[in-house]
């Protein structure tokens, strides 16, 4: 369909949400109760690891208004152990405590006061044993080890090829090489080998985990969560209670906000246990604080050795990317895969070698974060590059663009070719920003430039169409609508598909006994592969209509077109209403379309070629305060390529939320941590980014070939923004003062020693 | 210690209140008087989502107490709107694409309706100042600081539509 007959997509239209979030109608799962519910609070460990010895309950289960004390062993379970990759975490802290801020004890009261009152009264006895708080303590030959044997969950296609190394504290190793890394080493005229470190991170959106779980008369357990994963976690519950899919309904209303840190199961089990244990609607309402208790983004330390001709063509690379993935997996396994697949950047190398561990440690289990890995090894890649084109005496850009995969080109031999046209995103940032001539004397400029497989690998999408007697239209998607604005733009595309008003399409929220299957809302997916499934559930409901149509009309479907919700034949118009009530009569009915998307062939090294693949590109200017070490950000230009921009306005605003949350960790967030101790973790401690971090200019660009394989020519969006930040800002940082800095957040006090040391150097040289 | 009596108009209407002497101003709005809009999150006055005015002056409702209202006017985010008529702060924000999670927005619009009051015409420099207070973790600023100068341009006396804040 050419873009000028399209009647709603790429058109700017307001969110299906604005008006109820403007006015504070919305309802998000902090905003609902239940007849009869009671709340819960959980008493955390104060130490890293412990051994538990018993717990006390007696004066905190006869506080008032408490209505149960439980810990592990109360809980009415089948399995105690949940996970999406190992089932390792257990709901309640069973004999052994592996992180400070681990579940032990849960009080359930009348009120959320009550259970908190009571949480003091708890005499938890238990022996603090040795913690090992960092990846590479964790490596050591006689560290402690952190798990014993480990069950692997075996609910993702991709996850089959888990590698733990036994012994260890390595829960998987992956690793991949292609070429002759000696002879390429050898034959290069310059090898730059060094290594950057990446902090753990709060994910700190701002409705922290909330859940409302309820076990029905039969048995049956319903949930009110903020997941982006409403059908993993019925999976999970499934399994814990040992009850069919069917008697657990999760349901997701609006969310505050996730970012990552709401996907897979997180709180929801100990909400349900309690649920059972009591016999009454429990609502678990974690803090901010809690909820940086509860899940991190990986700390990451990257190692590189890469070995380059004086031209500047890339000739090899060793990757070694080591991920802190805290006490417990979470979907840390997969995450390091995805960054050593993604470490070498979107370069063509042909001699590789790439190992990723995933290594527990007794810190807080980390996990999904936008990005999923690659805003770290980018930070990585990227500024090495730029290193080497320092050390070659080149032009940052053009040593990009001799090495940048070209379209069609293969990254991995199997998977998706190079889709996008990365060298036109690069170019684009660099004459926004100004390359090569900065503003004002003293500044400097820096690019990045990353990739990363988009859509998830093998997941499926399924969704359902309901055209009802009045010509309205129910779209049922299990997509969450986590602030992406999803439910809009899937709205779009139903209604562009069917020929009917963008007016006339209500999404309906997930509901796992409403809604149909969908794997997550994740990895810049939905526009892709739900957005698939919605187009083909409404052509499914349009080819039915037309038919119905052709009946009412004496006439053949191909002689008909459905635009604008009216069949039109010739100089004869019928309304979808009258379609669908002269098919059924007054009475109504309805018209349903169903459409799935499942993933293509099954193969190259990660196990299944990437849907798309989502590139990301930017721009800095900066200038620093040599007497501080200040960073001050003037511009900063992102590209992001969206195929085809269903929505361009909401495709700019994930890429511009998703740069701006770039720039926290460039330059100044962080979680700190002592002896396992975390520091800081609530907003007095732990900066985020606010208006005053704003740059001077601050532009998004999108990029439209139309060249996605998701309706219309889309694909995803939403993570590419971060990829850019870090990197782009420490090398026009490098360029305004000749200083790099292998670690961040690039803070005042960090880029003044940096300054300090430098200086010396440049003097006695 | 024994409950405070809390004589409050909120919104226009006037409540007569008997609250614990601990219980925050958020609690309240929220669990006694069930004005949802009012967002919970960072409970130590950082992310500005609990903003709400008192006596036309933008407080964070997570640390202010219920009985510090006394005799005071509370507007919230339910309080803009004229039935179906969105105040033109939350036009702008609708227009311009200016939430997206939208956890942060009732605080943010409630902001932005004190900034104008206090500045009508505020310069870019002037709204970062006045919002540094409001974090919003989806959007990346831009799209607010652009509705909030279009709300600004809306509301300037002498705009022809607006019907003041």
């Amino acid at each position: 369909m050419a873009p000028e007959t399209l009647a709603v997509v790429g058109r700017s239209v307001p969110r299906l949400d604005a008006r109820e979030k403007v006015t504070g109608a919305a309802r998000y799962v902090t905003d609902l109760a239940l007849p009869e519910m009671v709340h819960a609070r959980l008493w955390r460990s104060p130490v890293p690891h412990a051994r538990l010895h018993g717990v006390g309950v007696e004066r905190a289960a006869a506080a008032p208004g408490v209505l149960a004390v439980c810990t592990a062993a109360d809980l009415p379970v089948r399995r105690l152990c949940y996970g999406p990759a190992y089932k390792d975490q257990p709901i309640l802290a069973d004999g052994v405590v592996r992180y400070a801020g681990e579940p032990v004890v849960a009080v359930v009261a009348d009120t959320p006061a009550h259970a908190e009152a009571a949480l003091p009264l708890l005499d938890v006895r238990f022996e603090e044993l040795q913690a090992v708080t960092t990846a590479e303590a964790a490596l050591a030959p006689d560290a402690p080890l952190i798990h014993g044997a480990l069950d692997p969950a075996g609910h993702f296609r991709d996850l089959s090829g888990l590698r733990p190394i036994a012994g260890t504290n390595v829960c998987h190793h992956w690793h991949a090489e292609r070429g002759d890394l000696a002879a390429a080493f050898a034959e290069a005229d310059l090898v730059v080998d060094d290594a950057y470190h990446y902090p753990a991170l709060s994910h700190h959106a701002l409705e922290p985990h909330c859940v409302i779980a309820r076990v029905e008369a039969d048995g049956s357990f319903t949930v009110w969560t903020g997941t982006q994963h409403p059908f993993p976690v019925r999976r999970e519950l499934a399994e814990i209670f040992d009850v069919p899919l069917a008697r657990v309904q999760v349901i997701v209303p609006l969310i505050g906000g996730a970012f990552g840190g709401k996907c897979y199961t997180k709180i929801e089990p100990i909400a349900a246990a309690l649920a059972a244990r009591v016999r009454r609607p429990v609502r678990l309402a974690l803090s901010l604080e809690e909820s940086a208790r509860t899940i991190t983004r990986h700390a990451v330390t990257v190692r590189l050795k890469t070995a380059i001709r004086r031209d500047g063509t890339l000739l090899a690379r060793e990757c070694d990317v080591v991920l802190d993935t805290g006490a417990y997996a979470d979907i840390g396994p997969r995450v390091a895969t995805k960054a050593g697949y993604r470490a070498p950047g979107p370069y063509r190398i042909p001699h590789l070698r790439i190992d990723a561990r995933c290594v527990y440690t007794h810190n807080v289990p980390a996990g999904a974060y936008r990005g999923y890995g690659v805003p770290q090894v980018t930070w990585a890649s990227e500024s090495q590059l730029d290193g080497i084109a320092e050390r070659l005496g080149l032009d940052p850009l053009a040593l990009r663009l001799r090495n940048l995969l070209k379209r069609g080109e293969e990254y991995v031999a199997g998977d998706t070719p190079m889709d996008g046209d990365l060298a036109e995103g690069l170019g684009a940032v660099a004459r926004a920003v100004g390359w090569g001539v900065p503003d004002a004397p003293g500044r400097g400029q820096g690019l990045a430039c990353a990739m990363k497989d988009g859509g998830g690998t093998h997941t499926v999408s399924m969704a359902v169409v309901r055209v009802h007697a009045d010509g309205s239209v129910s779209l049922f998607a299990g997509t969450v609508e986590v602030g992406q604005g999803a439910r809009t733009v899937l709205a779009q595309i139903a209604a562009e598909t069917l020929g009917v008003p963008f007016e006339t399409v209500v999404a309906v929220a997930p509901d796992t006994a409403l809604t149909p299957y969908d794997h997550g809302t994740s990895a810049s997916r939905s526009t892709t592969v739900m957005g698939l499934a919605v187009q083909a559930a409404a052509r499914d409901a349009r080819e039915q209509l037309l038919r119905l149509a052709a009946d009412l009309l004496g006439t053949d479907p191909a002689a008909l077109d459905l635009r604008g919700g009216r069949v039109v034949h010739g100089d004869r118009a019928l309304s979808v209403a009258e379609v669908v009530r002269g098919h059924f009569g007054l009475v109504g009915g309805e018209v349903t379309g169903v459409g799935t998307f499942v993933p293509g062939a099954w193969s190259g090294s990660l196990g299944g070629a990437t849907v798309f693949w989502e590139t990301g590109m930017g721009a800095a200017e900066v200038e620093v305060d040599p007497d501080t070490g200040a960073v001050r950000i003037h511009k900063y230009v992102s590209a992001a390529d969206v195929g085809t921009a269903i929505n361009p306005r909401e495709c700019a605003g994930q890429d511009e939320g998703a740069a701006l949350q770039g720039l926290g960790p460039a330059l100044f967030e962080a979680r700190a941590s002592e002896a396992g101790q975390l520091l800081n973790p609530g907003l007095i401690d732990y900066r985020l980014p606010t208006f005053l971090d704003l740059p001077d200019r601050f532009d998004t660009l999108l990029i439209e070939n139309a060249d996605g394989p998701g309706p219309f020519g889309s694909k995803g969006v939403g993570e590419s923004g971060t990829f850019c930040a870090a990197p782009a800002i420490g090398n026009a940082i490098a360029r305004a003062t000749g200083v790099r800095l292998r670690e961040v957040p690039m803070t005042p006090e960090r880029v003044w020693r940096a300054l300090q040391d430098a200086r010396p150097k440049a003097s006695a040289s | 210690m024994s409950d405070v009596a809390v004589a409050v108009t909120v919104n226009g209407e006037r409540h007569e209140l008997t609250v614990p002497p601990w219980e925050t101003l958020l609690e309240c709005l929220r669990d006694r008087l069930g004005l949802l809009g009012t967002k919970k999150s960072c409970d130590v006055q950082v992310c500005g989502a609990c903003t709400v005015l008192l006596d036309e002056e933008p407080v964070s409702a997570c640390t202010l107490l219920a009985f510090e209202a006394r005799g005071r006017r509370l507007r919230t985010i339910e309080g803009l709107a004229e039935g179906d008529d969105l105040h033109p702060v939350q036009e702008a924000f609708v227009e311009h694409g200016a939430l997206q999670c939208g956890f942060c927005t009732p605080g943010m619009i409630m902001a932005t309706v004190a900034l104008l009051q206090e500045n009508p015409t505020p310069t870019p420099d002037e709204v970062k100042h006045y919002m540094r207070g409001n974090i919003c973790r989806c959007t990346g600023y831009k799209s607010i600081l652009e509705a909030i100068l279009a709300a600004s341009r809306r509301l300037a006396p002498g705009a022809e539509t607006g019907r003041g804040a």
